[in-house]
């Protein structure tokens, strides 16, 4: 995906599309907007939102048609909201609303207007804020066309007499009693019109049945033939709209409104020699392509006023207002933490991840929110537009490390820590023993390896009796790290040298003990005859169980993100729970739209914070405990004390109490966990003479530091590598106060340093920190 | 705490108390100059914690972010 593909994804995001009522508006006023000022009983901010869009607010809050309710959200629910009594609420309540008009200087253009019904005066008003003169041709006594047939008692003429005021604050010549006809030679017919002025805009009402009136092109039904989107007429300079264009039965005082305000643009553009017809789709109403969740909105009838004569009370207004749902999308944000925590919404991210790609120069305000997404695809699943952001987040980062722009910090331990499963400490890959050949070899995967060495052997074993021809052995890492880093050359090589090993067996059928090695392989090599343990386990059946007492448990089924689409796999762990006698609770987010646990996408190293709320967000949709098959997973959620089960835990019971709520290892002990379990399993399986674990450092290390260590990422290896640099150099400080000794080293980017005393034939560790910063000599 | 550093932080290997002299810090293709307590005879730059973890810290990721 190239920058520029990125930023095109943006579109998938329909978030910033204006509500139903705002785009059927053919004006499009700001509904949601308003109705959320009355809200909060600011009737004036309402109001002037109408006024922005209406140059008769006054006129149209009493009067309008409303085409805006027959795409109101609510109507699928009960009854579309009562927009214009909202206006007339907003209008009737704010002492005075105010149109802002910027000067503009006068151009030496002259437009007629024919007509000064609301058509004609709204085109009238747009033009003269542009700076043209107009002037206006009215066959009647007065201004206002067909309002006046409106009774008083709907259409109080104080409302008319405030709204026309504008009329005096622009510059415009209005000729009243003035019959535009097609007389030949006469002054005042409208080919002579349309000679004198720059352009014409006729808007006479449905008044005139003989339309060959006008000397204008007529369509098939013998009217006025007019553009729909530009309303202009056969003759270039004339434009025609309003009822005359609409007819007696579509009569609408906002399309009328509407029109004024198309014919206007329209005459600026032709007289600006623009084009008449670019890009203008959404002038006048149109579909929203906006989606609003409405699940679990409860019926409610619209607000009828005590006093239909009165309109709302200011009571009724806001009771009527908060029945708007306020329309708008956010799907994806109201299931992630993640896309919640920066406050905006994909079409903003994409943007600034974007932006923050394009920056030469300055601060890369964006890194944080790159770097954090877990990857884990939700997004996609209940967006309407299919927007995934974690893959413009993994391909963002992809550039961030090819232009050098990734900040080291965020992936290098957990880049280091895969290079440890990747290095001969843990990497390893044999037959059976007592065979040359497999025709199976079984991948349980680092973090399985790490948190659970005893059931990798029991699965190991147990395949071996189950499986008669043969079961290889293959420890390693997938590489996901690298893949979810950004780092594409790392990740190429990791599986390149999975794939040499795997092919170096005979290419036999792989069994993944990790559901997120199976992802990458099914994805990596479509070729492959991969399968994750749990479809193996649900077809071979499970080891025997010990005929123990034997507890049914609840258990809440928390899926792995990264094999979301896996219904097949899915399946088989609510089967093995099944045959292993125990109950399974669903949780609303599960299968396919489940949520990641926070170690997607190295989110718990690059964001703690998002990653914890993440944590806490999933364990708090059940009090039951959780049954994971992600070792990761697992001991995540334990580790922010969620009870959590991994389903090997129920397969292999050992004898340790309460395997729940066992916190999972550290850092260190994961990687010793494996490398530990590949000399065992050298040791025991093999027979082979397996590394001698080569440690002559032996350190003491109380629990609260021990916990320090985690929270700075510093492993036991590192501490060692700085006390053996400095009992071998003699580089250290001593502290006199406590003849303890300060030493640091720099085994690759980071310098560590330890604060420690000897004791006997070991090391009491009292401290550990780390800085990035290089000191280079003095 | 920096008189501190000068009356209880001795280096091991040159036995004396440790003095401010002039150090250069880099990360990712910046240099700066700093002072910073090291031992007058040998070199060796101590780095305390509080250090380590607040200002320079700080300077990191603001590089980081550039
Ligand atoms: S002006 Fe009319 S059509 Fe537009 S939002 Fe208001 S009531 Fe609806
Ligand atoms: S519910 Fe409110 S925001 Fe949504 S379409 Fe109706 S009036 Fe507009
Ligand atoms: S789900 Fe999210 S990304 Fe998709 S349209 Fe809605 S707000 Fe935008
Ligand atoms: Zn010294």
């Amino acid at each position: 995906m190239e920058q520029k593909a990125l930023k095109e994804r943006e579109q998938q995001c329909i978030q910033e599309q204006p509500p139903g009522c705002t785009a059927a508006c053919p004006v499009h006023v700001d509904v949601r907007g308003m109705v959320a000022a009355i809200q909060k009983e600011d009737y004036k901010a309402g109001g002037q939102l109408l006024y922005n869009m209406v140059p008769f607010p006054r006129i149209i809050s009493r009067i309008c048609d409303q085409p805006c309710q027959q795409a109101c959200k609510r109507q699928e629910i009960d009854e579309a909201i009562a927009v214009n009594e909202l206006e007339k609420s907003c209008v009737d309540n704010s002492k005075e609303l105010t149109l802002k008009i910027t000067p503009m200087p006068p151009k030496d253009k002259t437009i007629a207007i024919i007509g000064a019904g609301l058509s004609g005066l709204t085109a009238a008003v747009e033009l003269g804020k542009k700076g043209y003169n107009v002037v206006i041709f009215e066959a009647k006594k007065l201004v206002g066309g067909s309002i006046w047939d409106i009774s008083e008692h709907r259409l109080p003429r104080q409302n008319i007499a405030e709204d026309f005021a504008i009329l005096k604050r622009i510059p415009l010549e209005i000729n009243l009693h003035v019959i535009v006809n097609n007389h030949k030679n006469s002054k005042m017919s409208l080919d002579h019109i349309s000679a004198a002025f720059d352009a014409v805009y006729l808007a006479t009402g449905c008044i005139e049945a003989n339309t060959h009136y006008w000397g204008l092109a007529l369509d098939v039904g013998g009217r006025i033939a007019i553009h729909p989107a530009t309303l202009a007429t056969s003759v270039p300079n004339v434009f025609a709209g309003g009822s005359l264009y609409l007819g007696p039965d579509r009569k609408s005082p906002i399309t009328s409104i509407s029109h004024g305000k198309i014919a206007a643009n329209s005459i600026d553009r032709f007289l600006q020699n623009a084009s008449l017809t670019a890009s203008r789709e959404k002038e006048g109403p149109f579909t929203s392509l906006l989606y609003t969740n409405i699940a679990g909105v409860e019926p409610q009838t619209k607000v009828r006023s005590a006093d239909p004569n009165q309109g709302y009370t200011t009571e009724e207004a806001v009771k009527e207002a908060k029945r708007c749902l306020l329309c708008e999308c956010l799907e994806c944000v109201k299931v992630c933490e993640y896309l919640a925590h920066f406050h905006a919404y994909p079409k903003r991210y994409v943007r600034e991840v974007y932006n923050n790609l394009s920056i030469v120069m300055g601060v890369h305000h964006a890194n944080k929110m790159i770097n954090a997404c877990n990857l884990c695809g939700l997004c996609e699943q209940v967006c309407p537009g299919n927007l995934n952001m974690g893959e413009i987040c993994q391909e963002a980062r992809r550039i961030m490390v090819k232009k050098g722009k990734m900040p080291p910090r965020v992936h290098d331990f957990a880049l280091r820590d895969m290079q440890f499963s990747t290095s001969e400490k843990f990497a390893f890959s044999r037959h059976q023993p007592g065979f040359a050949s497999s025709s199976t070899v079984f991948f349980p995967g680092c973090q399985l390896s790490a948190s659970s060495p005893e059931h990798v052997k029991s699965m190991y074993q147990f395949l071996c009796k189950k499986i008669t021809d043969g079961v290889g052995l293959m420890l390693g890492c997938c590489g996901i790290p690298a893949d979810w880093a950004g780092q594409e050359n790392l990740f190429k090589e990791t599986i390149k040298a999975i794939e040499d090993s795997w092919r170096k067996l005979g290419s036999p059928r792989v069994i993944t003990g990790c559901p997120t090695c199976y992802s990458i392989f099914k994805r990596e090599w479509p070729s492959m005859d991969v399968e994750s343990i749990w479809t193996v386990l649900d077809k071979i059946g499970l080891p025997d169980q010990k005929k123990e007492p034997h507890t049914s448990l609840k258990l809440v089924v928390h899926d792995t993100c990264t094999t979301r689409h896996e219904a097949a796999l899915q399946q088989s762990i609510r089967k093995i729970l099944h045959t292993l006698g125990h109950q399974v609770e669903e949780l609303e987010n599960s299968n396919e739209f489940t949520e990641c646990c926070g170690y997607g996408g190295l989110m718990l190293f690059a964001n703690k914070e998002i990653a914890h709320k993440m944590i806490k967000k999933r364990s708090q949709q059940s009090e039951n405990d959780f049954l994971t098959y992600c070792a990761m997973c697992r001991d995540n959620f334990a580790s922010q004390g969620k009870r959590s089960y991994h389903l090997l835990d129920l397969i292999f019971p050992t004898r340790q109490q309460d395997v729940a709520s066992k916190k999972g290892p550290g850092y260190s002990e994961r990687q010793e966990n494996r490398a530990r379990l590949k000399r065992t399993l050298q040791k025991e399986v093999w027979g082979e003479l397996a590394d001698k674990e080569q440690c002559n450092v032996k350190l003491i290390i109380s629990e609260k530091v021990q916990q320090v260590l985690e929270e700075l990422m510093i492993l036991d290896s590192d501490i060692i590598a700085v006390i053996s640099h400095a009992e071998h150099t003699g580089n250290k400080f001593k502290n006199m106060e406590n003849n303890s000794y300060i030493a640091s080293f720099k085994p690759a980017s980071v310098t560590y340093w330890v604060e420690y005393s000897p004791q006997e034939d070991s090391f009491l560790v009292h401290n550990a920190y780390s800085h990035r910063l290089e000191i280079k000599g003095s | 705490m920096d008189k501190q550093v000068q009356k209880i932080i001795i280096c091991n290997t040159c036995n004396i108390p440790l003095a401010l002299g002039k150090v250069t810090l880099s990360y990712l293709g910046n240099e700066f100059p700093v002072e910073l307590f090291k031992c007058p005879q040998c070199g060796l730059v101590y780095i305390p914690e509080e250090l380590a973890k607040g200002k320079m810290d700080q300077v990191e990721k603001a590089l980081e972010d550039k």
